[in-house]
């Protein structure tokens, strides 16, 4: 037992459950605001892989990963607000609208991949950048603190998102809207205001949860390259129960379960690879069946608005 | 006189509605063209080469119906299911567990005589895949577990299961003879192959059985107790129970059936086309077929012409991406396209609705209109 765990590959584990949580956290926090709001957005993974799409298409023709952040923030902005259009507008049932988006996603990704680059290339993304003095603590340095700059964008917006959420107003009228959009609607909150913003600002985010695979913790973009990250981010917004901090936890335990069966892979424990991945499948599934926090379920999640309608 | 109009008007409406679909594809075809002209390829070569793939040959269309036999299975899985309020996004992990227990099964007792071994063998997929969808349709009633979160996961479960098969314990003895080590399964005995309707083609006579299935679910839900509740339950779960039906139970039925169906759809395709389990044996087909569901309007016997069309566009695509090099990842676009569609259209059909009823309103009493069923969407 010694030799396998050594300080060394623990940290390394530790190193990549947080690098292996930032696509995952940009995902699930800004699946938290639009649910939060009440919408469900299922078609996560399909905004991610436009978003790492055009994030890594745009970087390989600037050389500029801020211009990719840009063009994925701008193409999750667009497909943000088509979710808007089919499921607060025309109040289409949002688990069906959510497959629709993702087909268009996964298709469109692979197509514009196709006509406009072919084969699999890679770029200089964001580089690791080991920060003063935080970066120079033992052991926590190296762990936490030596990522790209994405990895620390996704953790920041862990208590951004919780403080607007819960201590601004902007936050106070996106609970009200998803707990109780009539309530809402008569105190002269506009639901389908909110909504919008919250589901284009989600959008964004899982965009450039995208972008931070493709320009940044793996460099290179292939079809169907997010692979369902989307779809957990979404089951994870339901496993932290629709708090940033408990996103965070679920995100960090699927990360760390993950890192740990790749690790099992590399050093080949006996368990056969294809089992290994399974477990944060299984994981997400038997915490989902045991969360007690379904009470903090947005009261109007899923649910269309309609004025006069209770 | 008045109402006599009125039905008139009602039947035109009608027409309306069910031609929404066909209006979501032409859409969704014109949007995908401006797609193509963006991406500086010819959208009327494309469209001409994806017309002519499907539907222009002998070899087209009965690829094309062979395509159309597993969408139109997870389709009618899919349409029990949304029937009773529950949504499976689960058919691609259940129709690779259909699939791998065929195979298994198969072989397991491949000694046995054809005429037991063939049924037996579509039943063991049927079952696996009802299985699969049991685990998330017990997880919504008992634990309240988001079917749509759990179908997904259970996907992913499935691949991954797969993968460690077709590596080891059901990798095929030649391919590791061989050294090459190619992840598929031993070849199902000869008794299972489900006999081809055209030789040399890949049609076979599982989509007879598809066709007679579809049959089988409008009789189901349209002329049995079970379908009933299954309606009641999908319209209004509150009114349900209070009649007294056990809707969670029938829930967890829905999602089993459903799941059954998806499992078959594996189990046909390994018996039907490839004889064995390949990766990549599910083409999509579990998000397919929910396409193909939402375009029959959740209605079986819709869901025929659309498994048709939709196989062929998949076939089509093919053709499509060797002679005009367009990716046939257009087709998930369309895909897509007709599925923000459909569902948005439902939107459309309401705000009719309620303008008919306003101006219903001074002519006489509603009584005299059965109610519009398009007033509570299937969807």
């Amino acid at each position: 037992m010694q030799q396998f765990f050594t300080v060394a590959t623990l940290l390394g584990i530790l190193h990549s459950t947080v690098r292996l949580a930032m696509p995952y956290l940009y995902a699930a926090i800004g699946e938290t605001f639009a649910q939060r709001s009440g919408v469900m957005n299922l078609g996560v993974d399909g905004v991610m892989l436009m978003g790492a799409y055009s994030a890594f298409y745009v970087t390989f023709t600037t050389g500029s990963p801020w211009a990719g952040v840009a063009a994925a923030l701008i193409v999750g902005a667009l497909l943000g607000l088509l979710m808007a259009l089919v499921s607060v507008t025309f109040r289409a049932d949002q688990g069906i609208s959510g497959i629709g988006l993702y087909l268009l996603g996964l298709g469109l990704s692979s197509l514009m991949f196709k006509t406009t680059l072919g084969t699999v290339q890679s770029v200089s993304g964001f580089a690791e950048v080991r920060l003063p003095l935080l970066g120079a603590i033992p052991y926590i340095g190296p762990v936490l603190f030596t990522h790209s700059l994405l990895v620390y964008g996704a953790f920041l917006l862990v208590p951004i998102g919780a403080w607007v959420l819960n201590r601004t107003t902007w936050g106070l009228n996106i609970r009200a809207v998803g707990d109780n959009p009539q309530a809402a609607d008569s105190l002269g909150v506009s639901v389908v205001a909110i909504r919008y913003a919250t589901v284009t600002f989600g959008a964004m985010l899982a965009a450039l949860g995208g972008a931070s695979l493709s320009i940044s913790a793996l460099n290179i973009f292939q079809e169907n390259l997010t692979n369902g990250i989307g779809f957990i981010a979404v089951a994870l917004v339901y496993f932290g129960g629709w708090r940033p901090l408990g996103v965070l936890l679920g995100v960090l335990l699927f990360s760390l379960v993950n890192s740990l069966q790749l690790w099992l892979q590399v050093t080949g424990v006996g368990i056969p690879s294809d089992l290994a991945v399974m477990l944060p499948y299984l994981l997400t599934i038997v915490v989902l069946a045991l969360s007690t926090r379904r009470a903090a379920e947005p009261g109007a999640l899923t649910k269309p608005f309609t004025r006069g309608s209770s | 006189m008045i109402a006599s109009f009125r039905k008139r008007r009602g039947c035109v409406s009608h027409a309306i509605e069910a031609l929404l679909p066909l209006f979501a594809v032409v859409l969704a075809l014109a949007i995908g063209a401006m797609m193509l002209v963006a991406l500086q390829k010819d959208p009327r070569a494309a469209y001409s080469a994806l017309l002519q793939g499907a539907f222009g040959s002998i070899s087209g269309i009965t690829q094309t119906l062979a395509k159309a036999t597993p969408l139109l299975l997870i389709a009618l899985g899919v349409t029990i299911a949304f029937r009773a309020n529950t949504i499976n996004i689960g058919g691609e992990g259940q129709l690779i567990v259909g699939a791998l227990a065929a195979t298994a099964f198969s072989l397991a007792l491949r000694a046995w005589p054809g005429w037991l071994l063939l049924p037996l063998t579509a039943l063991a997929g049927a079952v696996a895949g009802g299985a699969w969808g049991f685990v998330p349709g017990m997880l919504k009633a008992r634990l309240g577990v988001n079917e749509i979160l759990s179908t997904v996961m259970m996907n992913a479960i499935a691949v991954q299961l797969m993968n460690f098969l077709l590596r080891g314990p059901m990798l095929d003895p030649k391919q590791i003879a061989a050294g090459t080590n190619i992840p598929q399964s031993e070849a199902l005995p000869q008794q299972v192959w489900i006999a081809r309707l055209v030789p040399r083609t890949l049609f076979h006579a599982g989509f007879i059985l598809a066709l007679v299935l579809a049959v089988v679910v409008t009789l189901l839900l349209w002329r049995t107790v079970l379908g009933y509740r299954i309606r009641a339950v999908g319209q209004n779960p509150s009114a349900a129970r209070y009649a007294g039906i056990p809707v969670a139970r029938i829930s967890v039925l829905a999602l089993l059936l459903s799941g059954a169906f998806c499992g078959l759809a594996g189990a046909v395709e390994v018996m039907g086309v490839h004889h064995r389990v390949v990766e990549g044996i599910t083409g999509g087909y579990g998000f397919s077929g929910i396409v193909v569901a939402l375009f029959g309007r959740l209605h079986p016997l819709g869901a025929i012409p659309a498994a048709i069309l939709f196989g062929g566009l998949l076939v089509g695509a093919d053709q499509m991406q060797r002679t005009v090099q367009v990716p046939s990842a257009l087709i998930t676009v369309l895909n897509g396209l007709v599925v923000l569609m459909v569902v948005s259209s439902v939107w459309w059909s309401q705000q009719r609705a309620l303008r008919r009823r306003s101006s219903a309103v001074p002519a006489g009493p509603a009584e005299e209109r059965p109610p519009d069923p398009q007033l509570t969407p299937d969807v």
